[in-house]
């Protein structure tokens, strides 16, 4: 039997963890701006524009952290700007991130252009290595599955533990929880909803940028257009599938890391017979499968997509 | 301080000039990375404006573009106006034109008057269905159209990538991913000989009418509307809300479906899997500009097309990179969206006035 083989092996494992690394990040990071009360459709791009800002910061001599805290003000820059678009102003969320997408995603594709003219091959970069951490990485079967990923990954998770920490066991996460379900009674408590909430889709963005950062810095080591490849839309999806909260946010996104991994294996046993973009397809029709399925009781953030003006219910 | 206050009555002028001001405003805001690339700024708006308008090639080349454009502009505008959150023109176009190509490339052999309506009705009814599924997980099972409309972009790629590698290849096209060619019974003639500009675009025109007719005059355009306006309200009215919506998902599907036939049957003759770099996305961009009017799609999709073709010719004369055409199409989005603003509110410029101290305590 093949297919278990496939799922026993570390080797599929590690590549489930690996691919939902940026899952994590885009998942927690469209989270964290739906809790406080606002679509952030800008995801795709912001992820095209971590891609592209880290890889072009550590290719400039800027080092590999440093890359990633440059996509993350990249990405904190224009989850600015969507912030400004949707809280004070008000606007149509849904138009705005799709604005935010395609701004974010020229302005790399054009910076990117600009800065290479003429390259046939993408240049690349020193990427992050798996590390190597003592006994745990030497163990049988689980070293090699669970511990033998880059820090990104590490760092991913810690993510999903402070996103959880700071939402549901501080007096921030009380507010930004309380800013996407009751905006109004969070200015009654004499705390701006502005503040909150542009606050709070910085943060997500910058986190949605580190998942593009993931794949030029550590999955990959260059950048390349298309390369995200609808992982933000993908993300948008797993947050309702998620029901809103970090740690099933991270169960999706490794349950969706396994079947796309076992996908990839698949196609290795039978893709002479199926079109691999049969299996291409999979992550796309289960992404909307996932939707479909929590979609009737999805518990969406009461003010998700309401906009709020002051002195007005 | 900046204070928003409602407005009650829009001058029809103001509301008409807006999204033109937005559409400068982006324009002039690609000044900068123009002058960040090292292109001289005044001298590539000239290449811009006569690569789009300089002659009467470029003026062909710029409706052929802009032909597209309206289809797809009209598929958002419509579905947009009903709130129905339809971002999948893109893969409506290709299921449009797989269908036109899998009964115009010699499966049916009928004359031309047969021929052209046949793969007009089959791109309609491909991308209508296509639309139908979203619609449906929307008004049935409640899922969010959005993110179903933009997955299935992707979904529609792969398949039309997988019919052209497989089933639908041309033996005869070198080993190239692409379709047979289409017949020319098949086939939507050239309205001027050596111009790429074709009777698509007349066909587009003519929607863009019935369109407006619809909206304006007819009873589902009064339900789109009002739909649009306020489900719940509409609800009440004794609108049906689900039918409304599937209507308007099937027109919009089709209307970004003729965009797919357009395209393979007057401009490429053949299929290939990038006919289209985002058409259905630059829809959006096109039916926002256009305050989801149908006649203002059509001017909108000039406009943007002149972007796309003045920057191309742009690129190639100053080494400018062509991603500033889709730079400026983000910006007038996002132009755009902010002068709508200006149409709800008027924006007073109020100095704070200074409360006493006693007053303060009693607030």
């Amino acid at each position: 039997m093949e297919y278990i083989d496939i799922l026993l092996s570390a080797n599929f494992w590690a590549a489930a963890i690996r691919i939902a690394t940026p899952l994590i990040f885009g998942v927690l990071g469209a989270l964290v701006c739906e809790r406080a009360g606002v679509l952030n459709l800008g995801i795709e791009g912001i992820f095209v524009v971590g891609a592209m800002c880290g890889w072009m910061a550590v290719w400039l001599g800027a080092g590999l952290w440093g890359g990633i805290l440059v996509a993350a003000l990249a990405g904190a820059f224009f989850g600015l700007l969507h912030g400004i678009l949707t809280v004070p102003l008000g606007l149509s969320q849904h138009v705005s991130g799709l604005g935010i997408t395609m701004f974010a995603t020229s302005v790399s594709y054009f910076t990117y252009r600009t800065a290479l003219p003429k390259v046939s091959s993408p240049p690349r970069i020193e990427a992050f290595q798996p590390l190597d951490i003592p006994v745990l990485s030497d163990l049988p079967f689980i070293g090699p599955a669970l511990f033998q990923q880059t820090s990104m990954t590490f760092l991913a998770l810690a993510m999903v533990l402070l996103v959880s920490y700071v939402l549901y066991r501080t007096p921030l996460g009380l507010a930004i929880r309380a800013v996407g379900d009751n905006p109004s009674a969070v200015e009654a408590q004499g705390l701006s909803v502005f503040v909150l909430r542009i606050g709070a889709i910085m943060a997500g963005s910058a986190l949605m940028a580190l998942g593009g950062a993931f794949l030029t810095m550590s999955a990959f080591d260059a950048f390349f257009f298309g390369m995200i490849n609808g992982r933000g839309w993908i993300c948008i999806a797993l947050v309702v599938f998620a029901s809103w909260r970090p740690g099933k946010a991270l169960l999706g996104a490794l349950l969706f890391g396994a079947f796309d991994a076992f996908q990839i294996r698949l196609q290795n046993e039978v893709g002479a017979v199926i079109p691999s973009q049969v299996f291409l397809m999979i992550p796309y029709l289960l992404s909307i499968v996932a939707l479909v399925l929590v979609a009737r009781k999805a518990d969406y953030p009461r003010a998700l997509l309401q906009p709020y003006f002051r002195g007005q219910r | 301080m900046i204070r928003f206050e409602p407005r009650t009555n829009v001058s029809s002028l103001f509301a008409f000039a807006l999204p033109i001001i937005a559409g400068i405003t982006a324009l002039v805001l690609a000044a900068i990375p123009i002058a960040a690339a090292g292109g001289e700024v005044f001298a590539a708006y000239g290449h811009i404006f006569k690569g789009a308008f300089g002659s009467k090639f470029a003026f062909s080349e710029l409706l052929a573009r802009a032909t597209p454009l309206i289809f797809t502009g009209l598929a958002v505008s419509v579905a947009f106006r009903a709130k129905l959150w339809n971002i999948g023109a893109e893969g409506q176009l290709y299921v449009g034109a797989l269908a036109a190509v899998a009964i115009g490339t010699g499966a049916i052999s009928a004359p031309a008057y047969i021929m052209i309506p046949l793969i007009i009705l089959a791109g309609m009814i491909a991308g209508g269905t296509l639309m139908l599924v979203p619609t449906l997980l929307k008004t049935k099972l409640g899922a969010d159209e959005v993110v179903t409309t933009l997955l299935l972009n992707f979904v529609v790629l792969l398949f039309v990538q997988m019919m052209l590698e497989g089933p639908m290849k041309d033996p005869m096209g070198m080993g190239w991913p692409q379709s047979e060619p289409m017949t020319s019974a098949a086939t939507l003639p050239k309205m001027f000989a050596r111009m790429r500009i074709h009777w698509g675009l007349v066909i587009a025109l003519a929607s863009a009418l019935i369109i407006y007719i619809m909206m304006k005059r007819s009873v589902w355009g009064f339900e789109i509307r009002a739909t649009g306006e306020n489900v719940s309200a509409a609800k009440h009215a004794g609108i049906p809300v689900t039918s409304t919506f599937i209507k308007v998902g099937l027109i919009s599907g089709a209307l970004a479906g003729l965009a797919g036939v357009s395209e393979v049957a007057g401009l490429k003759g053949y299929l290939t899997a990038d006919i289209s770099p985002g058409f259905g996305y630059t829809g959006v961009v096109v039916a926002m500009l256009a305050g989801l009017s149908p006649v203002g799609v059509v001017v909108a999709a000039v406009f943007i097309a002149a972007v796309f073709v003045g920057a191309d010719s742009m690129s190639r004369a100053m080494g400018v990179s062509s991603y500033i055409a889709d730079l400026v199409v983000a910006m007038s989005l996002i132009c755009v969206l902010i002068s709508s603003l200006f149409v709800r509110f008027k924006i007073r410029f109020v100095r704070p006035k200074k409360t006493p101290l006693v007053a303060k305590g009693e607030a």
